[in-house]
């Protein structure tokens, strides 16, 4: 078939799937995953813009060109370094990591949880936001970076390159697959879904929760980073507008189309909303709001356990309850 | 196919997919030309773009009642981005290498323009990009009818200096390229001319900014030191309306201190009230209210395709417009839709403009324009009171540290978009 | 020196007397210098003006007037300058002089004698020095206001007149005013000067501080006293601008307060996060605009009533469309926030494109009514009337709202029905009606947040997008499930955002903003006004 889910969305998938770790199994809704996504692709996107070296429109060596036409002189500290590959790849890990380690330590030791969690994490992705639009940060601002030329040295356009990202996307993702489900069927993850179901409860039996939530809240910045860093060179653009709320909103209910709680959940439900927009923006550019709309509301409705769970559904031939699957319900107490 | 469709009968994506094959299958005529268009429907930039759309299809219309292009009827491919700014280089690959388009007519934002050039450079088609924009680029699969800097902002600030006397400068905008970049170019021109550092004030606002209380009060204050005042503004789109209500609020006039906007057109004005702002002024290229026969029968034209006699037009109507002609024309003479043909056909090549003169498309892939300064009238639209003899757009700024040394030529044998005439070499990029 | 000074006092009173000799000059002079009116640009045009306003006739400042106005043409035959007002799209030509009827001209034979800032400030400071004698004392302090802007030398003989003449205390001190900045702006003795200097800086106003700014790099005792002055004009001015920005604080911080209220009910009382809440605040936005449209077409002269009509009716589309939210979609999700704020997510999307396949995707105008227009200055505090207007209106619907919880029957059963649902449905209250009723209400005063919103902003689909998260910031740091909190955390955000705003700039403010929220949420993570020991359905 000549329509194809862009493959350019397969990081974003992988992200989700991480989305799908903290939220599905372990109750935390994370409205800001985008950011650390956007962290991980501005950290490779520095990358490869000092990979242009004079191959810029000014034939700048040091700055790129958007620092040229605005004048600037040198080169900002924080943008040293990073035509090293080894210092971006790392920064790529380190930035969402440290980041989300230092937000989560003093979120969860406080006991910051559910709708407030949630809205805190929206308030971060949109402070990084504005800082980010702002061309006095340094990172180009509105226009972001763009204008790629090459990835350790190979043209980043050429089918050979655009096939070993894909390919390293997939292998992520299964990496991603790997270390998900490696998390939930250990220990760890009984311990998880524990504290999803009943935190308090958790905590009294002596496990320290805010640790767990904590290292699995960190873990999925750090993939959501690396898919960030595998999805800007596919797509050849990182600007400001990845950090936008709406975007991690999105990013959520594709985990809720496809089922959350459940690892394959998210990746279908991420083909499955991709599609649709891929093909209602070609042909119904006017109805797609109103489609993916009412996605969210029907999904959230009528499928609480997603495509997956309809699956199972139409399998088993017995419908579950709707408050069985809601990993939520005990935050809700707690914050009505 | 069949297979496919029903082992997976249950799944909501099989569905799609069928439709969708339904509807690939009526692609399949050669007897026209398919011209893309790619402007987000929906989304942030939906309110400008939207316009944009209609007016490619406006255009498509009219060619196809005298007859099309070369003996073909045209037809319009509109997708639609949703200003989403990776999205517009996937839409862009569809139209081009699915879709088999001509040529696109599209995008808004600088950032959209950087988001599609490297598909439109592998995939060998042109864009025709039809809003000003901060220059400092020349593709050469991209031909810019819009303004650059000098076409807009500098004869503006001439006019203030000799009609107005103004000797104190606030620029404001909003924080993005366009703005930063009008700005760097203005501070150095107007320090060419004398004016000192004291007497420029800058000032970035965010996107959709809408408390200008504290704004306003500095530019007043700026405003009260004994020397005449105006401000040029490159504050964008949904921030104008607020600025402008605060402005008239505050009970700044015009004759007291002037405001001159770069992105403050008939659409923006039709969300407010302009009793209070009699005055202020704008520079384009293009007003709806200029008084000539090409324009009167656009005008005419579009509101009998709209369906609505109350819309108005605007300058990237304009350069829309001066842009679809072009390309008409250019493919008529070349006889063929060949990209590479075309492209250099369209060097030279000379239309009508809406404004009583004519656009000729320079080999920097910039065009000519007029330059026309308007003062918003109480009806919403502008009384122009000034005009100048067309501007070549000029892509790299005389007063810009970086690119004063470079110019752009598309001819052979030059064959380059940033020629750096002081060391002789084609600096990289293409 | 004595001698110049005698001289000008003597040609002072020629020119000042010329007029009062002879208010009228000969119909033809002045047709004449009318239609020097129609010939050549700018600065031709700026000549003639002068020119006809030294006739001094008192039919000029009427025909400048229309100048101004943009209702002057010249028939392009003879090149004869008309009043002309528009018959459809030919033009109704009157003679200016004479009064005479000149007949239709279609569009194409005349040209409107076009006029832009510098014609009209001409304009304005010749009406001015006509109108400095007129019998109406605001239009002569008007006169007077206008001379003063423009410094007009040639004015101040009869600016010397006409304070002679001047019985109205107010009216004098701006002639007074003007006066000085005349004279200061003339080649009048220093010693002069200096006093002129001493009355501008009496006046102590931003305006004072312009034109003696002007005079700060002369040589002599005038740069010195004009130095002196303006140091003190600044000192004086510094303490207002700190008046001004918690001014600007407040104004801010009662937008968010009628952002956030009616989140503060659905989500601080209700514990329902509703998404589509900033959707609300657009509904009533856009039923402002329908409001005001539907009075511009039929009742054009209830025009400055059009937002009182609106507010009702704003209130009830708002609520209606809360309450079916709440009846479709939220009742089933109580108990799931993060659900309720997805499926929420998705309700203000689909509206969002309803009222752009409705009204269209552009900005739509809601105009301001003349008692919302304009300014006024408390001491060198300009306080605009929206703003105001805005301050009164949201105080007026928090107290509304406090008094509707703490003394009706319905507010009594709101509060049941938020402590204990099983308890209260004991008790023989129907939960869900009041479910619903809350949830009307709250969206009812996002839909009043949105008719106040309509005058200071865009009305256009993304209207409410703008505004959520700065409403849950609120809701949030005030502390939810307190009104209290509510009111607090707006005026406290909005006047540390705009006491921010002067030194960081207006975006690296709110990031800060947003920061200290995020750190404020950890050290207390209930809010500002955190309700203690609060009977919570577990």
């Amino acid at each position: 078939m000549s329509f194809t889910c862009p493959p350019t969305n397969s990081p974003f998938a992988a992200s989700i799937s991480l989305v799908d770790l903290v939220w599905g199994y372990c109750g935390i809704l994370s409205l800001g995953h985008g950011a650390f996504f956007a962290l991980g692709g501005y950290a490779m996107g520095m990358y490869l813009m000092r990979q242009i070296g004079t191959r810029g429109v000014y034939a700048d060596p040091v700055l790129p060109d958007f620092m040229v036409f605005l004048n600037w002189k040198e080169l900002p500290w924080f943008w040293q370094g990073f035509d090293m590959a080894w210092y971006a790849f790392l920064m790529v890990v380190l930035v969402p990591g440290v980041i989300a380690f230092l937000f989560g330590w003093l979120s969860f030791r406080s006991r910051v949880t559910g709708v407030y969690l949630s809205i805190i994490t929206q308030a971060l992705t949109y402070a990084l936001l504005l800082a980010f639009f702002r061309n006095d940060m340094g990172f180009g601002g509105n226009n972001g970076l763009t204008d790629f030329k090459d990835i350790l040295g190979f043209p980043i356009q050429a089918p050979g390159t655009r096939a070993v990202l894909f390919a390293a996307s997939a292998l992520m993702l299964a990496l991603g697959f790997v270390v998900a489900s490696a998390v939930v069927r250990s220990k760890l993850g009984k311990v998880l879904v524990a504290i999803r179901d009943a935190e308090s409860r958790t905590g009294f039996i002596g496990y320290r929760v805010e640790h767990y939530k904590l290292f699995v809240w960190t873990l999925s910045a750090v993939m959501a980073g690396i898919a960030g860093a595998l999805y800007v060179p596919q797509v050849g653009i990182i600007n400001p507008s990845e950090f936008d709320p709406a975007a991690s909103i999105e990013a959520v209910i594709w985990v809720a189309v496809g089922g959350r709680g459940t690892l394959i959940g998210p990746l279908i439900g991420a083909v499955a909303v991709n599609f649709g927009k891929t093909w209602f923006t070609g042909v119904l550019p006017e109805v797609w709001l109103y489609a993916l709309g009412t996605l969210f509301v029907v999904v959230t409705l009528f499928l609480p356990r997603g495509i997956v769970g309809l699956w199972g559904r139409v399998v088993t031939r017995r419908a579950a309850p709707a408050k069985e699957v809601d990993g939520s319900g005990r935050q809700a107490g707690e914050a009505a | 196919m069949s297979q496919i469709f029903d082992r997976r009968r249950m799944t909501l994506a099989a569905v799609l997919g069928a439709l969708l094959a339904s509807t690939m299958a009526g692609y399949a005529a050669d007897d026209t030309i398919k011209v893309g268009v790619l402007h987000s429907l929906s989304g942030t930039m939906a309110i400008s773009e939207t316009t944009l759309k209609d007016t490619v299809l406006y255009l498509i219309d009219e060619q196809n009642k005298k007859g099309g292009v070369l003996g073909k009827k045209l037809e319009a491919v509109v997708v639609d981005p949703a200003s989403n700014w990776p999205l517009f280089a996937e839409k862009a690959r569809e139209l081009i290498s699915q879709d088999k388009v001509s040529v696109v007519f599209g995008c808004w934002t600088s950032v959209s323009r950087k988001s599609v050039l490297p598909v439109f450079k592998e995939l060998n088609s042109i864009l025709f990009y039809p809003v000003q924009y901060e220059g400092e680029e020349s593709e050469r699969n991209v031909f810019y009818t819009g303004a650059a800097p000098n076409q807009q902002a500098i004869p503006a600030v001439d006019y203030l200096m000799k009609e107005e006397g103004v000797q104190r400068w606030v620029l404001a905008g909003t924080d993005y390229v366009y703005p930063r970049t009008t700005n760097k170019i203005l501070e150095a021109y107007l320090k060419a001319k004398g004016v000192s550092a004291d007497d420029i004030m800058i000032n970035y606002t965010p996107f959709g900014h809408s408390d200008w209380q504290s704004i306003v009060a500095d530019i007043k204050k700026f405003g009260s030191a004994g020397k005449k005042t105006a401000v040029v503004s490159t504050i964008n789109g949904d921030a104008n309306v607020p600025f402008y209500k605060e402005l008239g609020n505050q009970g700044i006039k015009a004759e007291d201190i002037p405001v001159v906007a770069f992105s403050v057109g008939e659409e923006e004005l039709a969300g407010i009230d302009t009793k209070p702002l009699v005055g202020h002024l704008a520079a384009w290229n293009y007003f709806e209210s200029i008084d000539s026969e090409a324009n009167a029968a656009f005008i005419d034209g579009w509101h009998k395709f709209i369906k609505n006699d109350k819309r108005t037009t605007n300058d990237p109507m304009e350069a829309t417009y001066i842009g679809f002609n072009a390309w008409v024309k250019a493919v008529e003479a070349a006889g063929t839709t060949n990209t590479d043909t075309v492209i250099d056909t369209l060097v030279g090549t000379t239309v009508p403009n809406l404004s009583g003169g004519y656009a000729t498309i320079m080999p920097n892939h910039h065009i000519t324009k007029p330059v026309l300064i308007g003062e918003i009238q109480d009806n919403g639209q502008f009384d122009i009171v000034s005009r100048t003899a067309p501007v070549v757009g000029d892509e790299w700024s005389d007063y810009l540290e970086g690119s004063k040394d470079l110019i752009a030529d598309w001819r052979k044998p030059l064959s380059c978009g940033n020629f750096n005439v002081v060391t002789g070499k084609c600096g990289g990029g293409s | 020196m004595s001698f110049f000074r005698l001289f000008t006092i003597f040609f002072a009173l020629i020119a000042g007397f010329q007029p009062a000799l002879a208010s009228r000059v000969a119909d033809t002079d002045l047709s004449s210098r009318i239609a020097a009116l129609g010939v050549g640009g700018f600065d031709d045009l700026e000549k003639a003006i002068a020119n006809l306003a030294a006739s001094g006739d008192d039919r000029v400042p009427a025909i400048l007037d229309r100048l101004g106005n943009g209702e002057l043409t010249v028939r392009k035959a003879d090149g004869l300058v008309f009043f002309a007002d528009k018959v459809g799209t030919d033009f109704r030509l009157t003679d200016p002089v004479t009064g005479v009827d000149a007949g239709l001209a279609p569009k194409a034979t005349v040209e409107k004698v076009k006029v832009n800032n510098r014609i009209r400030r001409a304009i304005a400071s010749a009406v001015g020095a006509l109108t400095l004698m007129s019998p109406d004392p605001a239009v002569r302090r008007t006169a007077a206001e206008a001379v003063m802007k423009s410094a007009d030398v040639t004015a101040l003989p009869v600016l010397e007149r006409a304070i002679a003449a001047e019985t109205v205390a107010d009216v004098r001190a701006a002639m007074v005013a003007a006066r000085a900045t005349a004279l200061l702006a003339s080649d009048a003795p220093e010693a002069d000067k200096v006093t002129a200097i001493a009355a501008i800086a009496d006046i102590g106003s931003r305006d004072a501080l312009g034109f003696l700014s002007g005079y700060t790099s002369t040589d002599g005792a005038v740069g010195d006293a004009a130095r002196k002055a303006v140091a003190a004009i600044e000192s004086r001015l510094m303490l207002w601008d700190i008046g001004q920005n918690l001014w600007y604080g407040l104004s801010l911080g009662s937008v968010l307060l009628l952002a956030a209220i009616g989140l503060a009910i659905t989500f601080g009382v209700m514990g329902v996060i509703n998404m589509a809440h900033g959707e609300m605040v657009m509904l009533g936005a856009y039923a402002t605009f329908t409001v005001q449209e539907t009075i511009r077409t039929s009742w054009p002269q209830l025009f400055d009533y059009s937002l009182l009509i609106a507010l009702p009716v704003a209130f009830l589309t708002a609520a209606l469309a809360g309450i079916l939210i709440e009846r479709l979609v939220i009742r089933w999700l109580y108990g799931r926030p993060l659900e309720t704020l997805l499926a929420t997510w998705g309700v203000s999307l689909i509206l969002q494109q309803a009222v752009r396949s409705l009204y269209g995707a552009n900005n739509r105008e809601v105009g301001n009514p003349s008692w919302m227009s304009g300014s006024f200055a408390l001491g060198e505090i300009q306080i605009t009337w929206t703003r105001l207007w805005i301050i009164l209106f949201a105080l007026a619907v928090f107290l509304a709202l406090i008094a509707l919880l703490k003394r009706t029957r319905l507010g009594l059963e709101m509060r049941a029905v938020t402590q204990n649902r099983q308890m209260a449905a004991a008790v023989g209250i129907r939960t869900p009606l009041v479910d619903a009723l809350i949830f009307g209400l709250g969206s009812g005063v996002a839909g009043l947040a949105g008719v106040a919103l309509s005058q200071i902003d865009n009305v256009s689909p993304n209207l409410g997008r703008g505004y959520i998260i700065d409403s849950f910031m609120v809701v949030v740091f005030g502390g939810v499930g307190n009104l209290w909190g509510t009111l607090v955390g707006a005026l406290t955000l909005g006047v540390a955002n705009k006491m921010l705003e002067p030194y960081a700039g207006a975006v690296l403010g709110k990031i800060i903003l947003l920061l200290a929220i995020i750190l404020f949420i950890q050290k207390r993570p209930r809010g500002l006004f955190a309700l203690k020991g609060r009977a919570v359905e577990a």
